[in-house]
């Protein structure tokens, strides 16, 4: 785009994989933009007014207008700058359907699966990981199946769009492990865990991550347990 | 061989979504009608993850969850559009399309199967949530503007499912509070495409009162 440079504003937490999904896709992309980190105990009222509907981060701030909701965000900065590799969905529409249908099983069944894990105790934690373990193995073979050619990332040594999602969260599971359980065993998921091993040494991914350290202790706060024998 | 096949049910609100975009865009198809109690090897072949209607197959090609198939339709089909152009604009239809399906349909049924506190706190969510979407349609005809677009498919449950709610469970959803809602119901439910395909109102009636003393068992 020529001539006036597009202001980006992104709102965001620093330990959040939805707010870093959207950081890492304008990084790929070399998008400059400003990040303002939010808190969440204590709202802004630019918060509020970008986002009146669910007064949650990330929200994108292009030229003052907000964009909410992560997968939506990722979409709009994916059509935005369409002229600007690399293109995080692919052109074909049923490529672009397949995506589509695994975000929203990441975002829907997987994402809600992790937090029961963190947030329950005893029988109902056991069955909680068990009930994951099944959906993560859902994920993975539905993943090898629809895209066969996956090497490692969506697009061979470059980032797509399901990397982007997969990536910021999956990726910090060794603070998970050391805070909540070990949930992730790479010999029953040895593909989706090859596929997380390459993601967490791209340098993008490496910068966006918040730092492990930082992570543990924010999550040793949050979850406030004892190890769940 | 058809080349578009919508595998369905008669009363889906997710499959009458896909049927309206399909007839929008003048797409012939074929209609498969699952029997849910007895799910087809075909549909759980098409959509092993789910095992839920619809699912679209486009030259063998299966589709599944509605938003999706949306999008496919409106990728594949150009004429039409139920999208606008415009990335912010489509952003907007999205954000719309994902809070009725994640925020306003759950509230609703969870006042549709609850009791007391809960129900009432439920109706409490959705009413909530009514006053954002009421706001959207603020000098518009449709959610999509002078035409039917994604959010009026989205939200095409309440211009044919609401009023049933209303007569078997007593929740009143559109009243007086939305007028802009209401004018919208209507629009969208007269307009010529949308009338040709409309889960009919009595049978619905049927199903979601036996449904309703499924959940609320005469003591």
């Amino acid at each position: 785009m020529e001539g006036k440079q597009s202001q980006v504003v992104l709102i965001g937490t620093w330990a959040s994989g939805y707010c870093k999904r959207v950081e890492l896709a304008l990084k790929l992309k070399g998008i400059p933009y400003e990040y303002i980190e939010e808190d969440l105990e204590n709202k802004s009222s630019l918060l509020h007014h970008s986002n009146p509907v669910h007064k949650k981060v990330p929200v994108l701030l292009h030229d003052g207008i907000p964009i909410a909701e992560s997968l939506v965000i990722l979409e709009y900065i994916d059509e935005y700058w369409s002229n600007v590799a690399p293109k995080l969905l692919p052109e074909d529409p049923y490529q672009r359907a397949k995506i589509r249908f695994w975000a929203n099983y990441h975002d829907q069944k997987i994402m809600p699966a992790i937090w029961h894990i963190a947030l329950s105790q005893g029988k109902e934690h056991d069955k909680a990981i068990e009930v994951y373990h099944g959906l993560l193995k859902v994920f993975e073979e539905g993943i090898e199946k629809d895209f066969p050619a996956k090497s490692p990332f969506f697009n061979g040594d470059s980032l797509g769009f399901l990397d982007v999602i997969v990536g910021t969260v999956a990726c910090n599971y060794q603070a998970f492990h050391e805070v909540v359980t070990v949930i992730f065993d790479p010999a029953k998921h040895p593909s989706f865990f090859s596929w997380v091993t390459a993601l967490k040494e791209h340098p993008l991914i490496k910068e966006v991550l918040p730092p492990h350290d930082k992570l543990v202790a924010l999550m040793r706060k949050k979850y406030c347990q004892s190890p769940k024998a | 061989m058809a080349e578009v096949k919508l595998f369905k049910t008669w009363s889906t609100q997710f499959g009458a979504r896909v049927v309206w975009a399909l007839k929008l865009k003048g797409i012939q198809y074929e209609a498969i009608h699952e029997d849910l109690s007895n799910k087809s090897a075909l549909l759980l072949q098409y959509n092993p993850v789910y095992k839920k209607v619809p699912v679209l197959v486009h030259n063998g090609k299966p589709i599944s969850e509605s938003l999706v198939i949306l999008e496919y339709i409106e990728e594949t089909w150009k004429q039409n559009p139920i999208l606008p152009e415009d990335p912010l604009g489509k952003a907007n239809a999205r954000f719309w399309a994902k809070f009725n399906d994640e925020k306003l349909l759950p509230s609703i049924w969870s006042a549709f199967t609850k009791e007391g506190k809960e129900r009432e706190e439920a109706m409490g969510a959705v009413l909530e949530s009514l006053k954002f979407v009421e706001e959207e349609l603020k000098g518009k005809k449709f959610f999509g503007g002078e035409t039917i677009g994604l959010a009026d498919l989205v939200f095409g449950w309440l211009a044919n499912l609401a009023p049933v709610f209303e007569e078997v469970a007593g929740l009143k959803i559109l009243d007086e509070r939305y007028p802009l809602l209401l004018a919208w119901q209507p629009e969208f439910s007269e307009h010529p495409i949308i009338k040709d395909y409309w889960p009919p109102h009595d049978k619905l009636v049927i199903k979601y009162q036996a449904l309703y003393e499924k959940y609320h068992p005469a003591k």
